[in-house]
């Protein structure tokens, strides 16, 4: 039966090529839309490298201090991480790390403007980078103070020419010489906490003024063994900040939690008083507005669907005669729009590899390679599938309301 | 086999009130071959679409093959039409973007037959009209004739024990018509299928057991 349902619907789709023309070309510009944001999307939230293990990871990224007249939110500081999140029991590691900060630096005479992201040791076994030459540094690196750096092989080109090797190197950043111990290939800046260009241990800061600051230039991560410990992590976590005390006496509040990056995003939109599930109703509002882009195209299928109807009729007319029943034309019609939408998913599919391609090249975002893989494959299907089925429901209703007899004899339906 | 019983079709709209079909009484036997006939808009076509249940009537009683239909609903109905009736249409109503064969094979698709047998089933049925040659081309690339012996094909395709025809050979020369005429007799004499047959041509209703004559939604004989 679905076969011929099929052969039926290509059938259909050969007949009327103009037709076929406007409700591929407007399927497939919608899903190509919808593709390339996906992407885009999946690009920042989905766990790859150097973020990988993300799918585990849960972090602090930012923070709010309330009280009756002030608020004050911002990226947490070194002394919040290291009293709330690290050695967090039940963990397989935590890490801090400052925010990637912009610098301009001189080497050899020329000024560069790069990125400097300051870590602790932990920080490399949680995220996956890829290491062209040298490796990390290490946890003593770190409470050594000592003077090494990681960077990236894009910055080894800025500093020492293309084709050259970096380890062992060195150069001058921020007032300090370092030694470079580690080239890793660049990261994207989507990338919330594995972007930077240089990384460099946190305590060659010049100062220890960081190491009593509550809020401010830094963000925290805990890698569980499991998905499943989140909720007892994030117990522990809630139990040790509740016992928070306010040296500002302006605040009483505290609002901090461990969210996943998609939470983090949740976070940042719904705001940090929202209680519910703030993953849930941000991909929620990501759906919403694709539901709402997919509007206006829909009713445009819709429409298409409704007037194909009425060069079918006597078609119907004949298949309600020999035993199909209204279900089964509601059936029929369905899957014959849903093989029409997989079609433009499929020319919207090829369309975006290309689209995403040409925005790689173009590094609107640096570093940042859109590709398109099985999972936005996947979407992207979803996408064509639930968008057949939109587009279809109501003319396939529409046709199995329409009275055989009336179909048979050509008048009005 | 078929039988009515005080049954009257009305066609309501806002303004007017059409009373298509009044007071028809109508017996028709197992193996029956019967033709209606009656002037244009006599409600010929009406009362084969009754019987049919492809319309149902405002009043009266339908009962078909000894079951009362009034209170099934759409997916008994079809199946009904499905198993225990066949259609054939003055305007034949091929589908024009399938396969002559795939046209016949339609019927078995609601009754979950197989692709293999449903394509035996299929050829069967047009080597039964003559057309076994003819099975891989399209509806328009036939002639008429041809065309309403494809139907005929896909009407007798499921063995149905009725076979309604509206005008089968309205759209046909008289070769054409007789031919037409001739493979519904052998299905009557040979199958004993019960044939209800809407005609305006006196010398095919004449071939047939009995003729139900209407005018103006009455049955006159």
């Amino acid at each position: 039966m679905l076969t011929n349902y099929i052969k039926v619907a290509l059938k259909v789709l050969a007949r009327r090529k103009f037709f076929t023309f406007i409700s591929l070309f407007g399927i497939s510009f919608t899903l190509l839309v919808l593709m390339v944001a996906t992407a885009m999307l999946d690009n920042v939230f989905a766990p790859r490298a150097p973020e990988s293990k993300f799918d585990r990871v849960i972090g602090v990224y930012r923070i709010g201090f309330h009280g009756e007249n002030f608020n004050a939110t911002g990226n947490p500081g070194y002394r919040f991480i290291k009293e709330y999140v690290l050695d967090l029991p039940g963990a397989e590691a935590t890490s801090v790390f400052s925010n990637s900060s912009t610098i301009g630096m001189y080497h050899d005479d020329r000024k560069i403007e790069t990125h400097l992201r300051r870590t602790d040791g932990a920080y490399w076994r949680i995220l996956d980078f890829d290491f062209l030459e040298g490796g990390p540094f290490s946890e003593d690196d770190n409470a050594n103070a000592s003077f090494v750096a990681v960077i990236t092989d894009d910055m080894r080109t800025k500093l020492y020419g293309g084709g050259s090797k970096a380890l062992g190197k060195t150069f001058e950043a921020d007032g300090q010489r370092f030694r470079v111990v580690g080239v890793v290939r660049a990261v994207p800046i989507t990338r919330e906490v594995g972007f930077s260009e240089i990384w460099v241990p946190i305590r060659t800061m010049k100062t220890r003024e960081y190491e009593r600051q509550w809020m401010g230039g830094f963000g925290g991560i805990v890698l569980a063994r499991n998905r499943s410990d989140f909720e007892a992590l994030r117990r522990e976590f809630t139990q040790r900040t509740s016992r928070f005390v306010f040296e500002d006496k302006t605040f009483n509040r505290l609002a901090a939690g461990l969210d996943t990056r998609l939470e983090f995003a949740g976070r940042a939109v719904l705001g940090s008083q929202f209680k519910g599930n703030r993953a849930l109703v941000f991909r929620g509002i990501l759906a919403g507005l694709a539901l709402l882009f997919m509007l206006l195209p829909t009713m445009n299928l819709v429409s298409i669907n409704l007037s194909r109807i009425m060069e079918r009729a006597s078609e119907i007319g004949v298949r309600k005669a020999f035993g199909a029943s209204s279900r089964t034309l509601i059936g029929q019609f369905v899957v014959e729009n849903v093989v029409l939408t997989v079609i433009g998913g499929l020319i919207g599919f090829v369309l975006s590899v290309a689209v995403l391609a040409a925005l790689s090249r173009m590094e609107l975002i640096p570093y940042a390679i859109f590709d398109v893989n099985l999972r936005i494959f996947f979407y992207g299907l979803l996408l064509a599938i639930f968008f057949g089925l939109i587009s279809g429901v109501y003319p396939a209703w529409r046709m199995s309301r329409i009275q055989a007899v009336n179909a048979l004899r050509g008048g009005a339906l | 086999m078929i039988r009515l019983e005080n049954v009257n079709k009305v066609y309501r709209t806002e303004r007017v009130e059409t009373l298509a079909l009044e007071n028809i009484n109508l017996d028709v036997a197992p193996g029956e071959f019967v033709s209606v006939m009656g002037p244009s808009g006599c409600g010929k076509s009406t009362l084969l679409n009754l019987i049919g249940l492809l319309d149902a009537p405002s009043s009266g009683n339908l009962s078909l093959d000894g079951a009362a239909v009034a209170t099934w609903k759409d997916g008994r109905l079809a199946e009904f039409r499905n198993e225990k009736l066949g259609f054939v249409f003055q305007s034949f109503h091929l589908v024009p973007d399938l396969k002559v064969v795939d046209n016949v094979e339609i019927p078995l698709l609601y009754r979950k037959t197989n692709g293999t047998p449903r394509r035996k089933l299929a050829q069967a049925a047009l080597d039964r009209v003559g057309l076994a040659s003819r099975i891989h081309h399209f509806p328009t690339q036939l002639s008429g004739g041809q065309q309403q012996r494809v139907a005929i094909a896909r009407a007798i395709v499921g063995k149905p024990r009725i076979l309604l025809a509206d005008e089968p050979t309205g759209n046909l020369d008289s070769a054409m018509g007789d031919e037409i005429m001739d493979i519904l007799h052998d299905l009557n004499k040979k199958d004993g299928t019960t044939i209800v047959m809407v005609t305006h041509d006196d010398r095919f209703a004449r071939r047939t057991d009995r003729i139900v004559r209407l005018f103006d939604g009455r049955q006159v004989a």
